[in-house]
């Protein structure tokens, strides 16, 4: 589903990412860990299509095509999602207003009618139901005045309604309580299926109690330097990430897995 | 050219012409009051940069051109027309009660008024003068003062008809009045003198919602005034809609008049003209008096529009509550000045005001001035302004879920409106404004430059 080669993005002419490979395929749930600085973010924004990234050299390949010569808006229609670490507010713009403009846009990319106002409440009010959020969050402007919980939940509900092919989390799991924690697992899980994949950013083991990932790659310093199973993030937890910077060996760019 | 001496010799020498019909039948009253207005005028002259009130706004564009009063009525205008017209529309089919005038002419064709209540006058000025004139030469030129400001000295002298409204003593008007001047296409540049005078008794509520439209590219220009009494308890929500040509000059003043204990709400609403001046200036002459005034103004193109309010605390307890935002995209330039007085006997006076400005392109400019007097010591008084553009993380958060750039930068132009917006309490009257204003976007935003 997505082949990133040899990826190397700047900010600022600061080269952050290094030469990143990375294979995903369908069905499979994929965890990128690494300490503050090491380029998850970067990364993950790199592959919604943010404009401030600079991509210096490298190829991302999605289902085929070149994700990179794509604008955000076409990536998303074309069903890649980015759950946002900090989610941005909107004053003015209620939730109800925005999604149904996302969902909408991308139906209309897919040959879908548009939902009327009334199927899309239908819709909204089972997925509602499903991540155990508060109705009212609908009608209120997006992510303005929400709790820090309230926002990661949002972008949960939001992924839940849009049905990504491809799911990117930055760091949803940072700063959840242990209940809203479940409750984003749970919405992770609920999308988990053979033709959708999933990359979870973050910086710690705790998610991946409840999100079993397939594969677990350890980034530092702009460069995947260990790839392994689940155990990985295990081991990440217990020694912390200064053995693997110490050991490690960025040989080649990467550990691309098959 | 035509020197702005001339100009006013022009206006004075029109006026002479035209006193004898101005004074004519049931307006026979207003001639001495007509008289002195030309007089001041004359004295007054078209107002310069050299004054700080007209700082930021020119109207020599107004001086160069040789406006005469608008002469032809509905000019054909059909009712059909007049229901499909944007911001006209919402005066059919939703129940309210309609008085349309064209070219500052009542017409009583497209006009409809329900039955009313007992005591309850919404009429042309001109017509309620056969019934009502004493009441209208108790209100009528109290308020709006002629002897500072040189286009109500100049809409006193020529006024030509407008709309009356009297809400009598307790009584709740259950359907909103709709007031609608239009500008019908002209071959020579007019000038429309539209003058309305509101009356609410004590304890009575109304909703008011005054409209310009124009339904052509004419050069014309709309010197308006309106005037407003608030009785004792009373409330009055009022609309200000303005979607004129963009060739049109707006010059218009609102006076409002409150007493103790009323409730004022206005919507200062500003998408048309090319030159624009609002004044809209509250007296609160009473204890424990409430006053909200709201604007938005959209401009794109080389628009000029200069909102300025003045809100006159001169009793204890008055709360005021002003927010004005501005959306600005081309060339367009725009003024808001906001001035809070707060006279020495009005202690614990609440008031609020804010001034927001997005920018939509790099060659438009705000100019941005709020003015607080305050001569009584306990008072809570804050005012605040900014001016931003649309903020490109909010942007790139809805692309990143598919809505394209330039519905993503509208989403966000609305979302900006909208708290402006949603103070209305005519749904019919905010819905259709948000699709004006989703109308009116792509125009400000095609010359969006990244910064």
């Amino acid at each position: 589903m997505l082949e990133v080669k040899n990826l190397h993005a700047s900010v600022d002419k600061n080269e952050i990412l290094r030469g990143i490979d990375l294979k995903v395929n369908a069905g499979e749930v994929h965890a990128i860990m690494g300490p503050n600085g090491s380029g998850k973010s970067t990364l993950a924004h790199v592959l919604a299509g943010r404009e401030s990234y600079q991509v210096t050299e490298g190829e991302v390949i999605y289902e085929g095509r070149d994700l990179l010569a794509m604008p955000p808006e076409l990536r998303a229609r074309e069903g890649v999602f980015l759950a946002f670490q900090y989610p941005v507010e909107i004053p003015g713009v209620s939730n109800m207003y925005f999604l149904r403009a996302a969902l909408n846009a991308i139906r209309k990319h897919r040959g879908l009618d548009e939902l009327d106002a009334m199927d899309f409440l239908t819709l909204v009010r089972e997925k509602m139901k499903s991540l155990d959020m508060d109705q009212t969050l609908m009608n209120r402007p997006v992510n303005d005045g929400f709790s820090g919980g309230e926002k990661k939940r949002n972008e949960i509900f939001q992924m839940a309604v849009l049905e990504p092919k491809l799911a990117i989390l930055d760091e949803t799991d940072s700063g959840l309580d242990i209940d809203a924690l479940k409750t984003v697992a749970d919405g992770i899980n609920a999308l988990r299926s053979p033709d959708r994949a999933i990359i979870l950013v973050t910086h710690y083991q705790r998610l991946l109690n409840y999100v079993v990932p397939d594969y677990v790659h350890v980034l530092s310093e702009g460069r995947i330097v260990k790839s392994g199973g689940k155990e990985l993030a295990l081991e990440l937890e217990e020694k912390g990430y200064v053995w693997l910077e110490e050991s490690a060996q960025p040989v080649k760019s990467g550990a691309s897995l098959r | 050219m035509i020197g702005v001496k001339e100009k006013q010799d022009i206006y004075v020498s029109t006026f002479a012409q035209l006193e004898k019909e101005l004074t004519a039948g049931v307006w026979s009253w207003t001639s001495p009051l007509r008289k002195a207005a030309i007089e001041r005028f004359a004295e007054l002259g078209l107002p310069t940069s050299k004054l700080e009130e007209w700082k930021f706004t020119s109207v020599a564009p107004i001086a160069k051109l040789a406006f005469q009063p608008a002469r032809q009525q509905a000019n054909g205008l059909t009712i059909q027309e007049l229901a499909s017209t944007p911001l006209a529309d919402v005066a059919f089919g939703t129940g309210c009660h309609r008085l349309v005038f064209a070219n500052g002419h009542f017409c009583s064709e497209l006009s409809s008024i329900d039955a009313l209540p007992e005591g309850a006058r919404v009429t042309s000025l001109a017509a309620a003068q056969r019934n009502d004139a004493a009441l209208i030469e108790t209100h009528l030129a109290r308020y709006a003062s002629y002897h500072d400001h040189a286009f109500v000295a100049l809409n006193t002298a020529f006024m030509q008809d407008g709309a009356f409204v009297e809400i009598p003593k307790g009584l709740i008007l259950d359907k909103p009045i709709y007031l609608i001047f239009v500008a019908t296409r002209s071959e020579a540049p007019t000038v429309i003198y539209p003058r309305n005078l509101i009356v609410a008794g004590s304890g009575s509520q109304a909703q008011i919602i005054e409209s310009y439209i124009g339904l052509s590219d004419s050069v014309y220009f709309t010197n308006a005034v309106t005037e407003i009494v608030a009785g004792e308890n009373s409330v009055v929500e009022y609309y200000k809609l303005q979607h004129e040509s963009e060739q049109a000059f707006h010059i218009g003043a609102v006076q409002v008049h409150q007493d103790r204990n009323s409730n004022f709400t206005s919507h200062t609403i500003t998408l048309g003209g090319g030159l624009v001046r609002n004044d809209l200036n509250a007296v609160l002459n009473g204890d424990g008096i409430e006053c909200s005034l709201n604007g938005l103004y959209v401009t794109s193109g080389r628009q000029h529009v200069d909102n300025h309010t003045v809100i006159d605390h001169c009793k204890p307890h008055g709360t005021s509550r002003e927010l004005y935002k501005g959306i600005l995209g081309g060339k367009s330039s725009a003024v808001f000045n906001g001035s809070i007085v707060v006279r020495k006997d009005a202690q614990k006076t609440d008031a609020r005001q804010s001034n927001k400005n997005l920018l939509l392109s790099e060659g438009a400019t705000i100019n941005s001035k709020p003015q607080l007097e305050i001569n009584a010591d306990d008072v809570k008084c804050t005012h605040g302004t900014s001016i931003g553009h649309l903020d490109e993380d909010s942007v790139f958060y809805l692309r990143s879920r598919g809505v394209g750039p330039d519905e993503a930068r509208t989403v966000l132009t609305y979302g900006f409106a909208n708290d402006v917006l949603n103070r209305m309490k005519l749904d019919a009257v905010r819905v259709r404004l948000e699709c004006a204003l989703v109308a009116r976007m792509p125009a400000t935003h095609t010359q969006l430059e990244e910064p």
